[in-house]
């Protein structure tokens, strides 16, 4: 039968069919007019910027959101859900880019959640066991529905939610960046999945801001920009630069600026590590050099000791052996007050849990590791805190109201910035990232980007962990590799492509050239 | 909804029980009648504040009316053994500070949950406060102490300023200056937010949590002694009983979200004397008092839900806020 549907995906019979959606916020159009297509036994990608208007619609889609105007169809019948419940019952399963499973409930009872096979008013659990069961067998997930789900992974996770969503019966799946979270192998799982799902007949809709998956995975791809349509395309014309380049309204090769040339300073190293061990990867001895002025990625899959090696540096982790020095005096960071007045800051990689206070403005959250440094007696000096904000803020091209906007309402580009504006305010000789662009749209990034080789221009040294390769390759003069907590590779940006890369972080050979890590005993 | 928000709403509160109390019954604004009420409203508004310095920080402070109940027991009994007035006094807030040093402690450094630590206060210095008085009434009849609770240095025409009054309005003003303008203020906040943010910038966190309990078991402790001072005879098994309750409401009403991070000593104060109204005019007309918990229980709860209704209006503004600034960002 699966076979039976994807064959009837010719054109004509459509799944579903959106039409001048239109979705109205007060002061805002979110969506303008909005088309899509998608056939039975189709991938379909979503793409565009933040604030493009994909996340409205997709909600929209599945009755978490109501648009204002414009027709939706589900296999020629309209469909207007009213609740996340109406559409998975009609078929409209969205599976969340943050997992929401209950994580002290079984496999089976999250796929069961809301919707529990009963027996005389009592859950039924065998039932339910089987529907996990079921559900688990469509996605391939080799899962124990009586498993815990705190114990799982999160591809496992990711598993098991595609399965809580199939188990509605779905026709649709609209998958939401579903492998931010994932390792790389985990996100090859993921792809067979929805390979499969699409070989079964379902429409999946891809939203993701990693284009090579859109590129490698989608049979057509819409983007959208500013709530409207901005291209469809498919086959040849489904390429990383033309996406880029209706995404953004311009071409790529505008956005990338000419690469800083490498400052190389034959002074005392800015940052040197001898022997450090961090208490997660305790067997892994790490000797890390960082110049003056240089910019220094480190590569590395999910779970390969990265950001565990800057919130080591940072002191935010005690270190369990080993020697750090910053411009040839030992450092030894108990804490991030003392990294902070040695002049190392750290922006962490989740800027809503570990770098924002959402509530309050973006004065307040520039200003808050530096407090002491303006202080008139006890009290917080406001008339220099507004003026050094305000000038950071503008320095940065933070796009607000004003200073006083809560950065929750900022879009994640400028959320970002604010938080390295943040630590630049506290004028550090090294500057920690953990995934600088995470969830910045392009246009963004290269404002990131060309913001900190300003800074290593005039002196600054940065060490910033990502799992984006383009932007290691993009912004990082050198790069180092991890994999399990070692360091695998140590490659001159010239010497780097993704292949190496992603060779040297998956533990593979390091086929490497003249760049293989130094000393690793 | 900004805190500044809230405590304009709880004053217009104010002054409608305030008016409609006068308009039911005239003897409200008597000379007598307002002077209890100022008095009242000094002694519990200082443990509100108390309370406050607990709940921006995201925590809560249960143990505020054993700590009254145990500062009120120690003070006549210290005073009883012969030790001068103002060493006593000084004692009794030494012990308070020591108490709420404690209750930090053992937040930070043994991670336990506020309200676990501070509920096992209540019970712990209840019974401590019975056992070293072995449950007699105490009595104190040092009267130069007794008018710091008592007295009035001076009046406005036939209106004598209750003494609390003053130390009320130090408190407050030291209060309002540390959390509104101070760099530990700004801490306190900012970690109420969000503590893991609050570290990542440098914010010493547990340092500052710990102050918040020692100035709230302190001014437990200062609540304690002014109660003991205003009533003169003690029960050690019933002096303090569910003040931490009033406490937590006047905060609560005053502003202080118990999510942390929000909180407006003057606020507090106003949110203390509403709950003060509150009794003050349930006697006036004649309520039967049985229904004096139920009352501000109701008003608590309608000061929440007008509170959350607020909240989702501006959330779906700041929503629209956000898309807007989306919108401008790839357009740009």
């Amino acid at each position: 039968m699966a076979a039976e549907r994807a064959g009837t995906g010719a054109r004509g019979t459509l799944r579903l069919r959106v039409e001048g959606l239109t979705r109205r916020f007060p002061g805002v159009l979110a969506l303008d007019g909005v088309g899509l297509e998608g056939r039975p036994g189709e991938v379909l990608g979503v793409v565009g910027e933040n604030g493009a208007g994909k996340s409205t619609l997709m909600k929209i889609l599945a009755g978490i959101d109501a648009p204002d105007g414009g027709a939706m169809e589900l296999d020629g019948a309209s469909w207007a859900p009213r609740t996340p419940r109406e559409a998975a019952d009609g078929g409209v399963a969205l599976i969340h880019q943050e997992l929401c499973l209950a994580e002290n409930l079984s496999v089976a009872a999250n796929i069961a959640l809301g919707r529990e096979p009963t027996r005389m008013g009592f859950v039924d659990r065998d039932a339910a066991r089987e529907m996990a069961r079921e559900a688990l067998g469509t996605v391939r997930a080799a899962i124990d529905p009586d498993a815990i789900v705190e114990g799982l992974s999160a591809g496992e996770r990711q598993l098991v939610e595609i399965a809580k969503g199939l188990a509605g019966g779905a026709k649709v799946v609209i998958f939401d960046e579903p492998t931010s979270s994932l390792t790389a192998g985990e996100s090859e799982a993921l792809f067979d999945v929805v390979r499969e799902l699409r070989d079964q007949g379902v429409l999946v809709l891809y939203v993701s801001h990693r284009l090579h998956e859109i590129t490698d995975l989608c049979d057509r791809a819409a983007v959208l920009r500013d709530g409207r349509n901005a291209a469809a395309l498919e086959g040849s014309e489904l390429n990383r630069s033309a996406l880029v380049q209706a995404m953004v309204g311009r071409a790529e090769s505008e956005l990338v600026s000419p690469t800083a040339a490498v400052p190389r300073a034959s002074t005392a190293p800015r940052l040197s590590a001898r022997g450090l061990r961090t208490a997660d990867w305790p067997a892994a001895s790490l000797d890390i050099d960082v110049a003056p002025g240089e910019i220094v990625g480190i590569a590395g899959l999910v779970g390969a000791g990265r950001t565990e090696l800057l919130e080591t540096i940072f002191g935010l982790r005690a270190a369990v052996a080993g020697d750090l020095s910053l411009d040839g005096a030992p450092f030894i960071p108990d804490g991030p007050r003392a990294a902070i007045a040695s002049g190392v800051a750290l922006v962490p990689e989740d800027r809503k849990l570990h770098g924002l206070l959402l509530e309050e403005s973006i004065r307040w959250n520039v200003a808050l590791a530096t407090l002491t440094a303006r202080r008139r007696g006890p009290f917080v000096d406001t008339a220099a805190e507004r003026s050094v904000v305000e000038e950071r803020s503008s320095a940065l091209g933070v796009r607000a109201s004003s200073i006083e906007q809560p950065t929750g309402t900022l879009s994640g580009g400028n959320q970002q910035k604010v938080v390295i504006g943040r630590w630049l305010e506290a004028r550090p000789r090294l500057l920690l990232l953990d995934e600088p662009t995470r969830g910045v749209d392009v246009g963004a990034r290269e404002e990131i980007y060309r913001i900190l080789e300003e800074l290593c221009a005039e002196g600054l040294s940065v060490l910033f962990a990502s799992s984006d390769l383009e932007e290691l390759l993009r912004l990082g003069q050198r790069i180092l590799v991890m994999h399990e907590g070692e360091l695998t590779g140590n490659v001159a940006r010239a010497d780097a492509d993704e292949r190496l890369l992603m060779t040297l972080a998956t533990g593979g050979d390091a086929l490497a050239p003249t760049t293989s890590l130094e000393a690793n005993p | 909804m900004n805190v500044r928000g809230k405590v304009l709403g709880i004053f217009g509160l104010l002054v409608a029980v305030v008016l409609f109390t006068g308009f039911m019954n005239p003897r409200f604004f008597s000379a007598d009648n307002l002077e209890n009420v100022v008095q009242r409203t000094s002694l519990y508004g200082i443990l509100g504040i108390g309370a406050a310095f607990s709940i921006v920080t995201g925590g809560i402070d249960l143990s505020i009316g054993s700590v009254v109940g145990l500062s009120a027991t120690i003070l006549p009994m210290l005073i009883t053994a012969g030790v001068p007035a103002p060493a006593a006094v000084l004692g009794v807030l030494l012990i308070g500070a020591l108490l709420g040093a404690i209750h930090g402690l053992l937040i930070t450094r043994v991670g336990l949950q506020p309200f676990v630590v501070t509920l096992c206060g209540l019970l712990v210095y209840r019974g401590i406060a019975r056992r070293i008085s072995g449950d007699q009434t105490l009595g104190i009849d040092d009267e130069a102490l007794r008018s710091l609770a008592t007295g009035s240095p001076f009046s406005i025409g036939s209106f004598d300023v209750p003494a609390p009054v003053f130390l009320l309005l130090i408190v407050g003003v030291l209060a309002a200056l540390f959390l509104g303008r101070s760099v530990w203020g700004r801490w306190l906040l900012a970690l109420g937010r969000n503590p893991e943010a609050a570290h990542y910038a440098g914010v010493p966190v547990d340092r500052m949590i710990v102050v918040a309990y020692v100035l709230s078991s302190l001014l437990a402790a200062l609540g304690g002694v002014l109660f003991a001072l205003d009533i003169g005879s003690i029960q050690p098994a019933a002096m303090g009983n569910f003040y931490e309750l009033y406490a937590i409401a006047a905060a609560v009403l005053g502003g202080c979200s118990l999510r942390g991070g929000e909180g407006s000593i003057l606020g507090v104060v106003l949110g203390a004397a509403v709950m003060r109204l509150l009794y003050n005019s349930i006697v006036l007309l004649g309520i039967p008092s049985q229904l004096e918990f139920a009352i501000v229980g109701g008003v608590l709860l309608l000061g929440a839900i007008a509170d959350e209704t607020v909240r989702k209006i501006a959330g779906k503004r700041r929503a629209a806020e956000r898309a807007r600034a989306r919108s401008q960002d790839t357009t740009s």
